[in-house]
């Protein structure tokens, strides 16, 4: 195993698209490990809540290898997201990861880092956050997450979770994106399984971060200017006061705007779509994408013709792609790991005569999700779990 | 910093603010300044919106006036009153959430240290009672229990002034407040002991009620957080708004105080005291 100081310096593109590969079978959490091992971090720092222990815990092997500069245990949730907040507006490149409670517990630090324009990447492993106690997969907390400013994007698998991650650093780092990115893993169905992954093998480490393209000042009196304010607008009751803060907010929505080149350069479609032409459509993000293929086999061994949508960026919303995937479509039907229906929401207000939609199966709780349920409701035409 | 970030490029000096050109010429930059220097010189604070009579204020103003070097400060504030003077100050300063300014500042030592290793960079808390005693108190402690070089100042007026004079953790028992319409129930937090107990290598508690020992005690805190370790100053800074007194009374409710429940203490561990004795010339 190479150290730290045997890696050379390369874009994220030779990363992603032509450094050498090799397949390793792999935990979700391991594929993180991976990820970080080659993204150049400075700050890491971690909270152990399951699942996300497990993958903060490998960053922390990674830090006694030294492929992580700097790295601690922080007191609670909400601490390590505003102890990773000040290290952004240090000028550092940063790494966290949460899930479910722990989303919530920080979440007041979400739209903070968006407003603050801070290029945060880190990974959520999405797990319920219902009383009673449960520690069991659902993506609820990704509906919280819509409206906080961050840009999210859903990996299906540990492959997808992998590349996601390596490419998310050069996304935020521009100085016209310059916002925070979460990619999000079902929790436990991903993290905890081994799953085949192509690993990069060659000595290669990502580019550092610049700060100094950071399109707000970095917080280091080395950049100017060092008086950045005058006027305490937080509390003016006027039209100025007022204008700049919805300006600023219109700058956050814009820069995720901005951001969709760079995803797109790495990403590809921000959805991917199989049998495009069929009447009945499949739209799913996450594990539900892998368990819908299965449910489109049994379907086509019974005659049915399904296609499938799979959606791999929630934040900014691709509305364009879904209305054109979905333009000719009779039937649409959306699978989800929770029981609010965000992604059924987010489709139903993007596309005309929504009545198309049947808003399910949904599971949750920790409910897996046969393919069978899925082959039902597309057969019935009405939605279980709602 | 270098000290030429600072300078106005010759192109632009007839559009500079005059504030901006008399901060350059007399400033505080690479020119260390105490209390007994203020009025003589360029102040980092430029016309805070702060009320009349307000010690929080006059703290603001001696501490920001007597930083060892300013050219290096970065601030991490709060939510509060002090927010309100945050954004008039010229210096790199931070306000992120209420409560978390402990650990903002833990994650900017954190990369500044990386950023700049044979620079020293002062990260500064300064925040009111609410704020360090009551929600960021987990993250004030824990960012003491790790040791980070941070030196953290609390206002303390006693109460949440900013919202309208709700009781705080350090109110004083009995004082009858919003939120505590039969009086507060509790003692006061006794901050300065926890900050003993949770490994502070100096504490110091000071009021308004003389300026020196403000810029003293404060100098001394931030030399010694460079080197030792975390350190915590508790100024006792009365508020006339909430307290409905004559802002010209407001001193001399923190004179009367630090006469009696309100009196200069000072810890200091003997490592910080010898290094600060190895700083003498």
């Amino acid at each position: 195993m190479p150290s730290y100081n045997d890696l050379k310096e390369v874009s994220t593109e030779y990363m992603l698209f032509k450094a050498k590969r090799e397949e390793q079978f792999i935990t979700g959490s391991e594929a993180v490990r991976e990820a970080v091992r080659r993204a150049n971090i400075e700050v890491a720092i971690s909270y152990p809540i399951t699942p996300q222990s497990e993958s903060m815990h490998l960053v922390g092997d990674l830090y006694a290898e030294g492929f992580v500069k700097e790295y601690f245990r922080g007191e609670n949730e909400f601490a390590v997201m505003s102890e990773i907040a000040g290290a952004a507006m240090g000028g550092a490149r940063t790494f966290t990861a949460t899930c479910g409670p722990g989303t919530l517990r920080a979440f007041e630090n979400f739209p903070m880092w968006a407003g603050a324009r801070l290029p945060i990447v880190m990974a959520f492993m999405p797990r319920g956050v219902n009383s009673p106690l449960t520690i069991q997969p659902d993506t609820i907390e990704m509906g919280f997450l819509l409206d906080t400013g961050i840009m999210m994007l859903h990996a299906e698998n540990a492959q997808d979770l992998y590349d996601m991650l390596l490419m998310s650093f050069d996304i935020v780092e521009q100085t016209s994106v310059h916002i925070p990115i979460g990619v999000f893993i079902d929790g436990f169905f991903v993290t905890h399984t081994r799953q085949k992954v192509h690993i990069v093998t060659e000595d290669v480490r990502l580019k550092p971060y610049n700060p100094s393209l950071s399109p707000v000042p970095i917080m280091d009196m080395e950049t100017p200017p060092f008086r950045c304010m005058r006027d305490p607008f937080v509390m003016k009751s006027n039209y100025i006061s007022y204008a700049a803060h919805a300006s600023w907010q219109q700058e956050i929505m814009a820069s995720a705007q901005r951001a969709k080149r760079h995803i797109k350069k790495y990403l590809g479609n921000f959805i991917e779509q199989e049998n495009p032409s069929a009447p009945i459509q499949i739209v799913a993000s996450g594990t539900a994408v892998s368990q819908s293929r299965e449910a489109i086999k049994m379907l086509k061994e019974d005659g049915i013709s399904a296609g499938l949508v799979k959606v791999k960026l929630i934040r900014p919303f691709p509305t364009k792609e879904i209305k054109n995937a979905l333009s000719k479509t009779e039937k649409i039907i959306i699978p989800e790991f929770n029981r609010t229906g965000w992604l059924a929401r987010e489709i139903a207000s993007t596309i005309p005569n929504n009545d198309r939609i049947v808003p399910g199966p949904r599971v949750y709780g920790g409910m897996t999700m046969p393919p069978e349920v899925i082959v039902e409701v597309v057969k019935n035409g009405t939605p279980i779990g709602i | 910093m270098s000290l030429d970030i600072t300078k106005i490029n010759p192109h632009f000096e007839d559009v500079m603010p005059q504030e901006y050109i008399d901060l350059v010429k007399n400033g505080p930059f690479g020119n260390e300044k105490s209390q007994k220097d203020l009025g003589t010189f360029k102040e980092l604070l430029e016309e805070h919106p702060l009320c009349a009579g307000c010690n929080l204020a006059l703290a603001f103003r001696i501490l920001v006036g007597s930083l060892p070097n300013p050219e290096d400060t970065i601030i991490v504030g709060s939510t509060g009153c002090s927010s309100l003077a945050f954004s008039q100050l010229a210096l790199h300063n931070i306000h992120s959430v209420f409560g978390n300014q402990n650990a903002v500042a833990t994650g900017l030592k954190t990369a500044l240290r990386l950023r700049f290793p044979d620079k020293i960079k002062d990260v500064i808390v300064m925040a009111g009672d609410g704020a360090t005693a009551d929600i960021g108190l987990d993250m004030t402690l824990h960012s003491w229990f790790r040791g980070d070089k941070i030196t953290t100042v609390m206002f303390d007026n006693e109460l949440y002034a900013n919202t309208g004079g709700q009781e705080s953790g350090m109110s004083v028992r009995d004082t009858v407040l919003y939120m505590a319409p039969k009086g507060k129930k509790f003692n006061k937090i006794n901050l300065p002991d926890m900050a003993i107990a949770a490994g502070c290598s100096y504490v110091a508690v000071v009021s308004t009620a003389r300026t020196k020992p403000i810029s003293d005690c404060f100098k001394k805190a931030v030399l010694i957080t460079r080197e030792i370790g975390p350190t915590y100053i508790q100024i006792y800074t009365p508020c006339p708004t909430n307290l409905k007194i004559k802002p010209y009374e407001s001193k001399k409710v923190a004179t009367d105080r630090s006469k009696s429940d309100y009196q200069f203490r000072e810890h200091i561990t003997d490592d910080a005291k010898k290094y600060l004795e190895s700083l003498k010339p």
